[in-house]
């Protein structure tokens, strides 16, 4: 369907398109199989000024907002969902400092993260903070000028390649909900390390680690926007995020459909083409609709966020939850239409069924989506 | 440095078809392309732009649909695009293809270097880059794998050859053509396409270069397609049979007068 692009979002569509058909689709199978991480393709989506994106002109951006950077990522899904996973973590580890950092904080940090001359990731998950973020064990304690973490992050994508991490810990326990604040930790800074590199169903070729800080010591200026509003800048994030989650899910579904049409039309069985029998063409006819419908609701999502900052949590996770539910269950459909085929790893489309299952559970699960979604039709409601 | 970068658009090698009437090739309802060479060219100027500093040029001779072609080099990092566009150079071969290049470049600003793409991929001629540089008289260096160095006026090369490379040493200014080892090209950048959108193509005619009618175009070319056909593969053939021990013996045997 035409989204009426406008001629400046063509030119992101096209240059993805072509950095996903030119580099992304002939390099994913070997990725996936290696787990290297794609720093070449990376550092062409750099000089293609695509990690500025999302960024304001002043800090060396192009100025775009949640939308443009989603119809970027659509592109690269379409291509492997573990390279447009590496690409969007250096947005999401940026998005507190650019959503609560000081002048100073978005002066030092944003244009490099704009050029993709640094990467960054954000680290909020611990080994007993998942959907519960108020777990989170690790701590920072403030020295004379310096704040000294202590505690281990788990899960964090992009750790070990970004150079800017977005760590958030607890400073101040008495305080509860407002006893949490976040940090900028660069790779270099004393006591950082990194764990072991996981080894994951789907998305292999992007890179999660543990992030260690021991005794790590940074400057007091690292603090992104005011002690102890750490969550707050976390839960702004997400909802900011997460249609870049949603888009993944449906340029993951696009290329799941792709490859099932173009089999079906190709597969011959009792002397036709599959796709001339109902059965086939019912799913693929099933897979095409909600492939559309996730799309036509992630597009408004992301418009809807980049006019309403305040008010964004209700449509991110709605997207965010529709979009990646599509993609695994069209993902599994692809399987099916190509069969014993679509199970080989000969074909694309098994690696694409074990993406697609990470979209159901990171950034938030998608059962935690739908209770924003409940939570906010409550507010909503009542206010009415 | 001030680098002037030769591009013609070729129809894609996927959808090639002959002009029955005219034997040269079909180029109605063909996508056409920045011939692969030229591109190499292209980014290696832009890569001694972005080392050395100076200006990009990408100069085409051809219809005004070349502006598209145009218009994506300079997404890709060309600085200005100039187009010699006229009826009369319809039907050129590489002999008036040169002289009307020549004298556009004898229009522009002055230039270091002049890169080109070894051949193009339609005529295959890989005539023009050297014949230009004849023309222009300024030392020429053919199948460039790289350009080592290039500093106060001299720019050394390693020119491709059959067993390993020849280092070629050439005063400024010169022209190289280039082989697709030299470097992989990028792919646009968004900043670049938006300058691409906006940028004023400059259009030379005949008149504007002042050059001689009867050297341009069908008039000017010294050559003429007279018929286009697949030659007929002879020479004898023969299918060895056996084990493949028996058809070493065989094939031993048959070579072994030969030697």
């Amino acid at each position: 369907m035409d989204y009426f692009l406008s001629e400046e979002q063509q030119m992101i569509v096209d240059v993805a398109r072509q950095i996903t058909e030119e580099m992304i689709i002939p390099q994913r199978a070997e990725l996936d199989e290696t787990e290297e991480y794609p720093r070449a393709i990376l550092s062409a989506i750099a000089k293609a000024d695509l990690y500025g994106l999302y960024i304001p002109e002043e800090y060396g951006g192009l100025g775009g907002g949640c939308f443009d950077i989603a119809i970027a990522l659509e592109q690269f899904a379409r291509g492997c969902t573990g390279v447009a996973t590496a690409f969007a973590a250096s947005a999401l580890g940026a998005y507190p400092i650019l959503i609560s950092g000081s002048e100073e904080l978005k002066k030092k940090y944003m244009p490099q993260i704009a050029s993709g001359e640094k990467l960054a990731a954000f680290a909020l998950t611990e080994a007993n903070a998942g959907s519960d973020a108020s777990g989170i064990q690790t701590t920072a304690v403030l020295d004379g000028d310096e704040w000294v973490l202590n505690g281990t992050k788990q899960w964090i994508t992009n750790a070990g390649e970004a150079q800017i991490y977005t760590v958030i810990a607890i400073t101040d326990k008495s305080k509860g909900p407002r006893g949490a604040t976040m940090f900028v930790v660069e790779d270099t800074d004393p006591g950082f390390s990194y764990g072991v590199k996981e080894k994951k169903l789907g998305i292999r070729c992007s890179s999660t680690r543990e992030l260690i800080f021991k005794d790590c010591r940074i400057p007091k200026d690292r603090v992104i926007g005011r002690v102890g509003m750490g969550f707050i800048t976390v839960m702004k994030t997400l909802d900011q995020s997460r249609p870049g989650i949603a888009i993944l899910g449906v340029g993951l579904g696009q290329a799941a459909l792709d490859e099932a049409v173009n089999y079906a039309k190709q597969r011959i069985q009792f002397g036709k083409p599959i796709i001339s029998f109902q059965a086939v063409q019912h799913i693929l006819a099933d897979m095409a609709i909600q492939v559309e419908a996730a799309r036509a609701l992630v597009y408004a999502a992301a418009k809807h966020i980049d006019a309403h900052k305040n008010d964004m949590s209700k449509a991110s996770s709605m997207c965010k939850v529709f979009a990646t539910d599509m993609a695994m269950k069209v993902t599994t459909d692809a399987v099916q239409v190509l069969a014993g085929y679509g199970y080989m790893r000969d074909y694309p489309v098994e690696k694409m069924m074990r993406d697609a299952k990470i979209l159901q559970i990171y950034e938030g699960t998608n059962q935690i989506q739908r209770n924003v979604v409940g939570q906010e039709l409550n507010k909503e409601y009542t206010r009415a | 440095m001030k680098i002037i970068v030769c591009v013609k658009q070729v129809p894609d090698a996927k959808d090639v078809r002959l002009d029955p009437k005219t034997n040269t090739l079909a180029r109605e309802g063909v996508q056409a392309i920045m011939n692969p060479y030229d591109r190499h060219a292209l980014e290696e100027a832009v890569r001694l732009k972005e080392a050395h500093g100076g200006t990009v040029t990408v100069l085409s001779m051809g219809p005004p649909q070349a502006e598209e072609m145009l218009r994506e080099a300079v997404s890709c990092g060309a600085d200005e695009a100039v187009l010699v566009s006229d009826r009369a150079f319809a039907g050129a071969d590489t002999w008036a293809t040169t002289y009307t290049l020549a004298m556009a470049i004898s229009k522009l600003n002055d230039f270091d270097l002049i890169l080109c793409g070894k051949q193009a991929i339609d005529g295959d001629t890989a005539q023009v880059g050297p014949g230009l540089a004849e023309r222009l008289n300024i030392p020429f260096v053919a199948y460039v794998r790289r350009i080592r160095e290039c500093a106060a006026g001299v720019i050394r090369a390693e020119r491709l050859m059959d067993d390993g490379y020849d280092l070629v040493e050439a005063s400024l200014p010169a022209l190289f053509t280039v082989v697709k080892e030299i470097n992989e090209p990028r792919i646009p950048s968004l900043k670049g396409k938006m300058r691409a959108k906006k940028i004023e193509i400059t259009r030379l005619a005949a008149a504007d270069i002042e050059a001689d009618p009867d050297s341009l175009g069908l008039k000017g070319s010294t050559t003429q397609v007279v018929r286009v056909f697949s030659p007929e593969l002879r020479g004898e053939r023969a299918m060895l049979n056996g084990s493949p021990d028996e058809q070493v013996a065989k094939l031993y045997e048959k070579l072994l007068p030969l030697l």
